[in-house]
């Protein structure tokens, strides 16, 4: 037992090792100890330097520091200043600035704006529910109004679920970082419009642009995907892809190419997220959209988003897919989560349009003639080219060769529009955020068909903008 | 006792939001977070522990096919394609969430006011799917609604506007504000905004959470500084991340972390090139949702004209509900809306609307008409939300010859409230004046009890839980209303479920039965 006593256990061997080591190997030893201790009682280095300011220096920069001003000053003349002012509802006859025009600004393609069931099923619901939901839907502001318009939605567009946001913006804004995320791919076109730009920033996903319906270029880029998938099979199998497309195009009035999108779908492994905005209610035999218009099974596309403000003419919008899909917005989607729902009139009033176009397919055949009509009425106007599809029913109209600035361009195009206004046609200029886009478009004038224009208003249009194209650009 | 509870909360205020600076403020500032006992702290983490492994159980018997599988699953098509979602993203979801869904998204089907009716939703097979038998549970007594001023109602008197707006515009608009879609409605309104606020201008958009995550973006971009409160909305941290600009954190209402941040921002400037930065913007609420907490507007005040930076301050469910006469935190606190340089807040909870404003300077204003993501890009409010706007506004402003009334009933009701659940003990988080009154539950097994026992009281309640709250404070949080009689508040508070199942740091007795209670919950819930 007293062998064991720690100072045996320490003196003894140490006084061997003394005794047997040579001398350099204790010296050397001895030394590197007087290092170590040195090491550990000596000052921290770091890598960053930090300059030791003296507490007066650090109350000097302190006062010298001049931020900018928190907006930079807007010149009184600029275009977003001087906006129009609508007296009364944008319906078909519309008063702006204080002049009554024919309304080819406003995207009322099926003219419910001032439909009157649509207005008594929205009292109906103002009696009933009045008109804020006062909170979330998870939180008591789930009415049986959402309910139904969601299950209608759904049952309208032959899909299994669909899924409402209070906001036509955020719907595809809140819908895209659902699912994507860092570190997954996202082939978008070129020409997509704000909020699906906005829902790619926010989902920090890795963005390849591709030219605007060119499939060879896409195909190009799903090609070089491949490759670089093939360098690195672990990483490949986790990271997910997606196409984003727009059935109808707000920027140049054409369609996507559906059909060779599903091709290229399956080939390469990648899903689809079609943005219907502007077609939902305005393509296809029963305005179904593009699905119907291409005669596609709907279960092909992932995801459909559009907005219930142009054709449905209430406010917010809708996801549907199916319930693998689209049950993961209800806890992911930001815009759904974490903003009060729907009021119930907007619903109300939604599902009483759903109605009107479920009662009357007529009107989209009715719609797309006039689309027809106007597009060959605007063609051959000297300076000014039609763009997009003959049977979209958002045309633009841009100059055909622009004076050098964009900025002349627009106060050019102004001047058309004001000459338009002037004599009863309202007219709009396509805006954008000109810093902010990933590709500007060119500056156009906005031409909207609806159903309610008659062949005069159309013909009065057409003629209108042939005068003012000549007085104004030539 | 009373001075040892005074104590002990003066003790755990100095701790958790630093020292105060008494002077700035006119009127006492009283907030409460208490913490809770050690042994609450470990049970919770037990009964989220049992919780997982259970979970881990049942994720096994489902892949071996021990188990039904209940989800929806990929297209056969797509079996090959890179899986959507990564199992363990959706554990939480699957497992823990699964059991107690039935608290959240209960379906109404009457005007959201003091008392509402639910519809009577079962489950058959452990809440995976919800079926609708038909009837509805009447008179429910509303504490989840954000209705603070009672505007949420469908007398015809009071809607009488409303429905003649309806009836003239309709409910669309179809453009965005700078192409064809600015009424006449929407220059009263921000007119009218103005006005309520005391400043010089205001815009208003469609949607609240847009206002936030479209604007911010707009005010600053790369090379500024956004310090932004640790306990901000996820529209607030969503629209600071889409800025661009870098973002720092600061303790909840701290303002000494506050101040270090800003004093290091300016001495040391941007990381790595030690550029200065070009602005320095404060993002805060007026109300935090979920502690019930209120901003310290003086002292942040001081600091942003100190060190020159700006404030953007977000009102949402403080405006109209704080402040002698409902203009928000700015009047609560006597201030001048000059102090601030971005106003924003909602039309959503205390006007019975939708949409949000910005307000303040002519020159901010007219930047945002021209800069901002939403009036370039999104649809305009709708006419008869923005008339609905207008009649609340004008009846807080006495317009409209009706009296004060509601912001001084909220007051009342709120202070009685507080009052009433103090004295019997529970642990309630926030400000003595702030109608959001979160009550703490810690325990998991207790959330979903808690709410499915009040409702057998015909009392709906909203709870919270992991994630929206820290895994161990979860909470029921209780929205107090202009609209609710007395009689109403006294029957909440007495619902003698509170008595049994919410902790009570007082009596160690009382908390051992809602310790069992929980924990007989727990083991239920787990088989099913």
């Amino acid at each position: 037992w007293e062998s064991f006593l720690p100072s045996q256990v320490l003196v003894q061997p140490v006084q061997l090792i003394c005794l047997y080591a040579p001398a350099y190997h204790l010296i050397l030893e001895g030394i590197l100890i007087l290092w170590i201790i040195r090491l550990l009682f000596s000052k921290t280095y770091k890598l960053q330097e930090r300059s030791d300011l003296t507490p007066k220096e650090k109350e000097e920069l302190i006062e010298e520091w001049q931020p900018e001003p928190l907006v930079p000053p807007v010149p009184k003349d600029h275009p977003a200043l001087n906006y129009n002012v609508v007296s009364g509802p944008p319906t078909h006859i519309i008063t702006v600035n204080g002049k009554e025009c024919i309304n080819f600004a406003s995207f009322n393609f099926l003219g419910l704006l001032d439909n009157e069931k649509v207005k008594s099923a929205a009292q109906a619901s103002l009696k009933k529910y009045g008109v804020g939901t006062c909170g979330p839907r998870g939180f008591y502001g789930t009415f049986d109004v959402h309910l139904e318009l969601e299950e209608r939605l759904a049952k309208f567009m032959r899909t299994e679920e669909a899924i409402i946001y209070s906001y036509g913006f955020a719907t595809i804004a809140s819908a895209i970082p659902a699912y994507s995320k860092r570190g997954d791919i996202v082939f978008v076109d070129e020409a997509a419009c704000f909020a699906i730009q906005k829902g790619l920033q926010a989902s920090r996903s890795n963005i390849k642009l591709f030219k605007h319906n060119d499939m060879a270029d896409l195909e190009r880029l799903l090609k070089e995907q491949e490759t670089e998938d093939q360098k690195n099979p672990r990483k490949a199998r986790v990271t997910r892809r997606f196409i984003v497309v727009e059935g109808l195009y707000m920027n140049t009035g054409d369609v996507c190419p559906l059909p060779e999108l599903i091709k290229l779908k399956y080939k390469y492994k990648v899903r689809i997220f079609l943005e219907e905005s502007l077609s939902f209610g305005v393509l296809g035999e029963h305005g179904r959209g593009i699905t119907e218009h291409f005669g596609i099974n709907i279960d092909d596309i992932d995801l459909i988003s559009a907005n219930m403000e142009n054709s449905l003419a209430s406010i917010g919008g809708f996801c549907c897919g199916r319930s693998f899909i689209i049950d993961h917005q209800r806890l992911s989607g930001q815009g759904y989560c974490f903003s009060a729902s729907l009021p119930p009139l907007l619903a109300a009033a939604a599902i009483e349009a759903l109605n009107i176009m479920e009662d009357n397919p007529d009107i989209f055949q009715t719609l797309r003639a006039k689309c027809e009509r106007i597009h060959e009425l605007l063609q051959g106007i000297s300076g000014l080219k039609v763009v997009g599809e003959s049977f979209s029913p958002a045309l633009h109209l841009q100059l055909e060769e622009s004076c050098g600035s964009r900025e002349n361009d627009v106060k050019l195009l102004k001047r058309v529009v004001d000459y338009c206004m002037n004599s009863g046609i309202a007219l709009t200029q396509a805006r954008y955020l000109e810093k902010e886009e990933k590709c500007l478009p060119p500056p156009s004038i906005r031409v909207v068909v609806t159903v309610e224009q008659t062949e005069q208003e159309l013909d009065k249009a057409a003629s209108l903008l042939k005068e003012a194209a000549q007085s104004v650009l030539n | 006792s009373l001075i040892q509870q005074a104590g002990c909360l003066c003790v755990y205020l100095f701790f958790k939001n630093g020292i105060s600076n008494g002077t700035l403020y006119k009127k006492t500032f009283i907030e409460h977070f208490e913490q809770a006992p050690m042994y609450v702290a470990v049970l919770t983490f037990l009964g989220f522990g049992v919780g997982t492994i259970f979970g881990y159980l049942r994720d096994f018997m489902r892949a071996w096919g021990l188990e039904k599988r209940n989800v929806a699953t990929e297209r056969e098509q797509q079996k090959d394609f890179v899986p959507l979602y990564q199992d363990f993203e959706n554990f939480y979801t699957r497992n823990l969430y699964m059991r107690i869904r039935d608290n959240w998204n209960r379906p109404i089907c009457s005007v959201p006011g003091p008392q509402f009716d639910l519809m009577e939703r079962v489950t058959d097979d452990y809440n995976w799917t919800f079926r609708f038998t038909g009837r509805t549970i009447k008179n429910v007594i509303n504490m989840g609604s954000y209705n603070y001023l009672g505007f949420a109602e469908t007398d015809v008197n009071a809607l009488k506007t409303v429905t003649i707006e309806l009836q003239k515009y309709g409910t669309g608009i179809c453009s965005t504000r700078q192409e064809m879609g600015t009424l006449d409605k929407h220059v009263e309104l921000e007119k009218l905004v103005a006005k309520f606020l005391g400043v010089e201008d205001a815009m208003v958009f469609g949607m609240g959470f847009a206002t936030n995550s479209m604007n911010i973006p707009a005010l600053v971009g790369k090379g500024c500084l956004i310090l932004s409160d640790e306990l901000n909305h996820t529209s607030l941290v969503l629209g600071a991340r889409l800025s661009g600009a870098t973002i720092r954190i600061f303790k909840h209402n701290n303002m000494q972390s506050l101040e270090k941040l800003l004093r290091d921002a300016i001495i040391y400037g941007q990381p790595r090139s030690h550029r200065a930065w070009r602005k320095i913007i404060i993002l805060v609420e007026g109300i935090y949702s979920m502690e019930g907490s209120i901003v310290r507007l003086p002292e942040i005040v001081s600091l942003k004209k100190k060190y020159k930076a700006y404030l953007y301050l977000d009102e949402a469910h403080s405006i109209g509900a704080v402040g002698a006469t409902g203009r928000g935190v700015v009047e609560y606190f006597g201030m001048s809306p000059d102090d601030v340089d971005v106003l924003m807040g909602t039309f959503t909870k205390s006007f019975g609307a939708a949409g949000g404003y910005i307000a303040g300077k002519k020159d901010l204003v007219d930047f945002l008409r021209t800069h901002s993501h939403s009036a370039v890009y999104a649809t305009s409010m709708c006419p008869p939300v923005a008339e609905q706007i207008i009649r609340a506004m004008k009846c807080l402003m006495g317009q409209d010859g009706t009296t004060q009334g509601k912001v001084r009933q909220l007051g009342k009701n709120t202070r009685y409230f507080r009052r009433r659940l103090h004295e019997m003990g529970f642990i309630i988080y926030g400000n003595d004046d702030s109608p959001v009154v979160p009550l703490l539950l810690y325990m998991p097994g207790k959330i979903g009890a808690f709410a499915r026992r009040m409702l057998e009281k015909n009392i709906g309640v909203v709870v919270v839980g992991f994630p929206a709250t820290p895994i161990t404070e979860s909470r029921a949080r209780f929205c107090v209303s202009a609209a609710h009689t007395r009689e109403m508040l006294d029957t909440v508070s007495t619902a003698d479920v509170l008595l049994k199942l919410t902790s009570d740091a007082k009596e160690v007795g009382r908390s051992c039965v809602s310790v069992t209670l929980n924990l007989n919950n727990s083991f239920l819930h787990l088989f099913f």
